[in-house]
């Protein structure tokens, strides 16, 4: 079995190339603010939609919450790639954790799995979590940070814009809101993260997780509409003047030449 | 030429040097190894406060400021003011505290001096004294030497409040709220929600009790020890500090293990 230790194999030729001038690919971070909250019955994860890669918006209606299972949800800031791929992983993982044991996924088993896995990394594989779900146990609230810690708390906010959205939740959060509630409060604070945060932007999604499963409410809240929408660009024949009309069917060009198929021998 | 001193400069006449190899005696030629010129210019601040929190009212300004001079992470002075009146102006600071006690009595000199040698009782409005300082902070920057602070300056004047702010770079802008250092981050957001140019001196307290103790919860270098202090048509007053409630009951707390 491969070793579980610290697997730095590529730091020495990535050093050499860096020194013989190779300008290494910038990771794309996804600026963001994600957060997460605790209410009567379930839990509420939110998100914006902004990824950036340096200075330049590089997606402007991105998914940060990811799905887990069908009963768990992870919003991801950091670098998107380490983000997807590493909930997606962990995804898989949690799947055939579930046929093998025949019961619904816990959450403390997603949130083990992953800080596991980031800690072993030693903290380069920059995905910072918020994992929200329901299971047996009833409703639970991590973050997980990229060196592998996490803490379990009733109310949480990731990325560059959770100071923002952190004011919103310790001067508005209590315990034991209405779901409905709930939802206003994370709209509140992602919104606090997408008009003060330069990293983060666009739209508002929210997921809703309770007993009964996953209600997933993509681009909830779009506060960031275009002013003046891309208008159509259909012409109807006739709008300018035709001055001449030459069809040549396909069949009569020299330099298309039509193959017959053979069919595949099946038998 | 003699072949050994062929390159040897010309002898200049010059006061006579005592020599010696101690390095302590004053004078001596020799310096110790790696011993460079002194600084001569900020490039850390040491004791430091934290955020101010300001903003604009029906009946003025309100700024509130907690009385916490820190040493890097050690909570090493804990009644220290960080705002002050001066004349009819209310300046705040946030930054280094002997940075901001320097720029005190230089604005308390200048008060001095125009009261002893003009004697026209004219008293210098919050806006000269903002400009003021701007130009002060700019100089400084400019010659690598800053005052290491971020200012808050209030005051009423001509029936409007005025507020604005200076910092160790010399940026200068007025806005109807102002949030120094974490503020920036904390208080910013919840400024901008909620303030109204005409709220009452209730409804500004409430807000600025609400950005404090988010601040509190949330600035490692803060304490829950806060002044209070507004500038109106009647001057300037400064509160005595006073606690904020605070809530760490939840229920998540109170239960063990993940």
């Amino acid at each position: 079995m491969a070793s579980q230790d610290f697997n730095f194999d590529l730091c020495a030729r990535n050093d050499l190339l860096a020194r013989t001038g190779m300008t290494a690919p910038g990771a794309m971070k996804t600026g963001t603010t994600i957060v997460g909250v605790t209410c009567k019955g379930g839990v509420v994860l939110g998100a914006d939609t902004r990824a950036t890669n340096g200075p330049i918006v590089a997606d402007k209606n991105c998914e940060k919450i990811h799905y887990i299972a069908d009963n768990i949800y992870c919003c991801g800031a950091g670098t998107a790639a380490d983000t997807e791929n590493t909930t997606e992983l962990i995804s898989s993982k949690l799947k055939l954790h579930k046929l093998a044991t025949g019961r619904q996924p816990r959450v403390s088993t997603a949130c083990t799995m992953l800080k596991q896995m980031l800690w072993r990394y030693g903290g380069h594989i920059s995905a910072a979590l918020v994992l929200g779900g329901v299971d047996i146990n009833g409703s639970h609230l991590y973050t997980i940070y990229p060196h592998g810690s996490s803490d379990k708390l009733p109310y949480v906010t990731m990325g560059s814009g959770s100071l923002a959205a952190m004011s919103i939740f310790e001067s508005e959060y209590k315990d034991d809101m209405e779901i409905d509630e709930a939802i206003a409060l994370v709209t509140k604070a992602i919104a606090a993260g997408v008009f003060n945060d330069l990293g983060s932007g666009s739209n508002i999604d929210v997921t809703i997780i309770t007993k009964d499963g996953a209600d997933i409410r993509r681009n909830y809240v779009t506060p960031n509409e275009r002013k003046h929408p891309a208008a159509v660009y259909y012409y109807p024949p006739g709008t300018t003047a035709v001055l001449s009309e030459k069809i040549v069917p396909i069949a009569q060009r020299k330099d298309i030449v039509v193959e017959s198929v053979e069919k595949m021998d099946l038998a | 030429m003699d072949f050994f001193n062929q390159h040897a400069l010309p002898v200049v006449a010059r006061a006579p040097t005592l020599k010696t190899n101690n390095p302590d005696f004053m004078g001596s030629e020799k310096k110790l190894a790696g011993a460079t010129d002194p600084t001569t210019r900020t490039l850390n601040p040491y004791v430091t406060g934290t955020s101010v929190v300001a903003l604009k009212y029906k009946d003025g300004v309100m700024m509130a400021a907690d009385t916490l001079a820190s040493y890097g992470s050690l909570s090493r002075f804990r009644n220290i003011p960080r705002m002050a009146a001066l004349g009819d102006t209310l300046l705040g600071a946030s930054g280094d505290i002997s940075d901001f006690q320097y720029i005190l009595k230089e604005l308390e000199a200048m008060k001095e001096k125009e009261e002893y040698c003009e004697e026209d009782s004219h008293v210098h409005s919050p806006t000269a004294i903002y400009t003021w300082l701007s130009r002060v902070y700019y100089a400084r920057r400019s010659k690598f030497n800053p005052l290491w602070n971020q200012l808050v300056i209030a005051g009423f004047k001509d029936a409007k409040p005025f507020l604005g702010t200076v910092d160790l770079l010399g940026t200068n802008y007025e806005d109807d709220h102002i949030a120094t250092g974490y503020g920036g981050h904390l208080a910013r957001p919840l400024l901008r929600n909620e303030h109204r140019p005409d709220m009452s001196a209730e409804e500004a307290e409430a807000l600025l009790r609400k950005c404090m103790a988010v601040l509190f919860y949330r600035d490692c270098r803060s304490i829950n020890k806060i002044q209070f202090s507004k500038v109106t048509a009647e001057g300037v007053t400064i509160s005595e500090p006073v606690e904020l409630p605070t809530s760490w009951e939840f229920k998540q707390f109170r239960q063990s293990g993940h």
